[in-house]
């Protein structure tokens, strides 16, 4: 599930779309070389679940890697039945003549680690027990996740990626590529994302967690096997960072103060439209993610810090990498806002690394990333565009 | 705005491989030119979308700064040059631009139009009204050439901040350095490039 694409008009079908990228096929690569973690354990085996748009060049030089951000999944573009009421969560730019066009590049979408829609995550089963991992599922990082999709090129004879592309999280995962890897990707496009968390981000995801450790459906993070789910923490965290995602001027001029039935009622059940909306994409995002991931993706959020291997010096972490870099934020994004940004265009520049930045003047704060927004797209598109052309030299 | 056979100028002040600051870039011809003749590591700030979409076509690096707000992001002496094309007079306090440029780069490089010239003199004692002109298109409530100066104005300043100026060209309206800009250059100049640095 994406963060939020309900601005986004969806096509009836995908036939009627000429920038669909149709029916797509998830495929699933399995590893037995066990992955050594960030926080010390290791994984002993897992699989890798993705999906690919457009074609492969025969240098095998057009490949792009997208990386998803908290919610995110594999499935980016494109649908998976003819009659999925939702595109892929970045389908608003991944197709036939969009900003990543799959006319030029070959486009591999991946869901990391710890996720729960596909890739081994907490939900699957651990080799050790037959039962699932739950709470016993280490804990990921985005470093982590990097070697995963290193090792994933590798399998698929991908030695340099012409670029590799995310908002929010996933920009900190091109960022972290650009360091660990700088030799394997010509191209970093790092949007709406921050070199580190700051103290208020790392507030909401507490509050978040709180909600789903909270929930005496939790049972410790053993709900699998109770046959139970933290539904209500769930869409209690999902309602929180939902609210992270849309400025204060989105949501006055989507809701305002409306009434769900034009007057007031004096009780506490759901009045304003606000509430109602809010309470819809709890629930239906509760309906398609896992408790024990969500904890575990917060926490891949606290824990990113490129320059903790640096002295905290993030000029110094990006000091390694050969890569171009695009950076593009959002005036109201208030998660990560356009002044993070500034932050690691600040260290690339004083690092002497090619970048360009563009602070992107629109209303619907973070969730700008996944829409069209016409400033937005024309710099992506520019920017793709000038990746394309080097392909051909 | 689009004298840009200044360029050719400016490109003979600046040292192959220097790390280039552009302030006010523009569509980044300049960057493009300097990266191409003289493999310049540049930047450009420039605010308009439509110009930076055009940087990034020419594969210039472009930050979205508006220079009039703030440099204090960039590092002291961490350019070789900074350079500010046709931009001086539209800035809000040009001498602390000046003194941001000079902390930021060893040398800068700044080019303005000249309001002395003689078509604008003549303009204003004739018409009695601010003058408007191929170089300086707008009237004065829409202008955003909110400091205008002369050649004489800035050598002014630049004695005041004891800057050393290394180089000066004057070119008139068909970007040569005809024989009256070089005579008068106060008179018959319309751009000025100044070439000045903080060190003696």
């Amino acid at each position: 599930m994406p963060n939020l694409d309900t601005n986004t008009a969806l096509p009836a079908t995908p036939q009627d779309s000429p920038g669909s990228v149709g029916i797509v096929v998830p495929q699933t690569v399995h590893f037995d070389t066990p992955l050594p973690l960030l926080c010390g354990k290791t994984l002993p085996e897992y699989d890798l679940i993705y999906e690919t748009y457009g074609e492969l060049n025969p240098n095998k030089s057009n490949a792009i890697l997208v990386c998803h951000a908290l919610s995110g999944n594999h499935h980016a573009a494109g649908r998976h039945a003819a009659d999925d009421k939702r595109a892929g969560w970045w389908d608003a730019c991944i197709g036939p003549g969009k900003v990543i066009d799959t006319n030029q590049f070959h486009i591999v979408s991946i869901n990391n680690i710890g996720g729960c829609h596909g890739s081994t995550g907490p939900k699957s089963n651990n080799p050790d027990t037959g039962k699932p991992y739950g709470p016993d599922f280490p804990i990921v990082t985005a470093k982590d996740w990097v070697e995963t999709q290193v090792r994933l090129a590798d399998v698929l004879g991908i030695d340099q990626w012409a670029a590799v592309i995310g908002g929010s999280l996933g920009g900190m995962q091109a960022l972290q590529w650009s360091i660990d890897h700088p030799e394997r990707l010509r191209h970093a496009v790092v949007i709406a994302a921050a070199p580190v968390l700051s103290a208020q981000n790392i507030a909401f995801n507490e509050i978040a967690r709180k909600a789903i450790l909270s929930d005496p459906e939790f049972h410790g993070g053993h709900y699998y096997e109770k046959q139970s789910f933290p539904k209500t923490g769930l869409i209690l965290a999902r309602m929180l960072g939902h609210i992270t995602y849309l400025s204060d001027e989105a949501m006055r001029d989507k809701f305002g103060r409306e009434l769900r039935e034009g007057k007031l009622k004096f009780d506490y059940n759901v009045e304003f439209q606000v509430e109602s909306y809010l309470n819809y994409q709890g629930v239906q995002f509760s309906e398609n993610f896992d408790a024990n991931s969500y904890l575990l993706m917060t926490r891949a959020l606290d824990y990113f810090d490129p320059a903790a291997d640096y002295n905290s010096d993030l000029s110094a972490a990006v000091a390694r990498a050969q890569c171009r870099f695009m950076l593009m934020s959002f005036t109201t994004d208030w998660r990560f806002a356009p002044a993070r940004s500034q932050e690691i265009v600040d260290a690339l520049i004083q690092a002497g690394k090619n970048v360009s930045y563009a602070e992107i003047d629109c209303p619907q704060g973070h969730d700008s990333f996944l829409l069209d927004i016409p400033q937005y797209t024309d710099l992506f598109r520019a920017y793709m565009d000038g990746i394309a052309q080097e392909l051909s030299q | 705005m689009t004298l840009r056979n200044d360029f050719t100028t400016i490109e003979s002040w600046i040292k192959p491989q220097s790390r280039v600051l552009d302030l006010g870039c523009g569509d980044g011809t300049l960057l493009a030119q300097l990266k191409q003749s003289l493999d310049v590591h540049g930047y450009g700030l420039e605010i308009n979308p439509t110009q930076m979409v055009e940087c990034i076509k020419k594969g210039v690096n472009v930050i979205g700064q508006n220079m009039d707000e703030n440099l204090a992001n960039f590092k002291t002496d961490s350019f070789d040059m900074v350079v500010m094309t046709q931009a001086l007079q539209a800035v809000h306090y040009p001498d602390q631009i000046i003194d941001e440029m000079l902390r930021i780069g060893k040398e800068c490089i700044i080019t303005f139009p000249n309001f002395a010239h003689w078509r604008c003199r003549f303009y204003l004692l004739t018409k009695g009204r601010m003058p408007v002109s191929k170089n300086l298109p707008y009237t004065w409530y829409n202008t955003p050439n909110i400091h205008l100066c002369t050649f004489k104005d800035f050598e002014a300043l630049c004695h005041r901040k004891s800057l050393t100026i290394l180089h000066r060209t004057v070119v008139d309206s068909h970007e040569n350095d005809s024989i009256g800009a070089k005579l008068m250059p106060n008179l018959f100049g319309e751009t000025a490039i100044y070439h000045i640095t903080r060190h003696h």
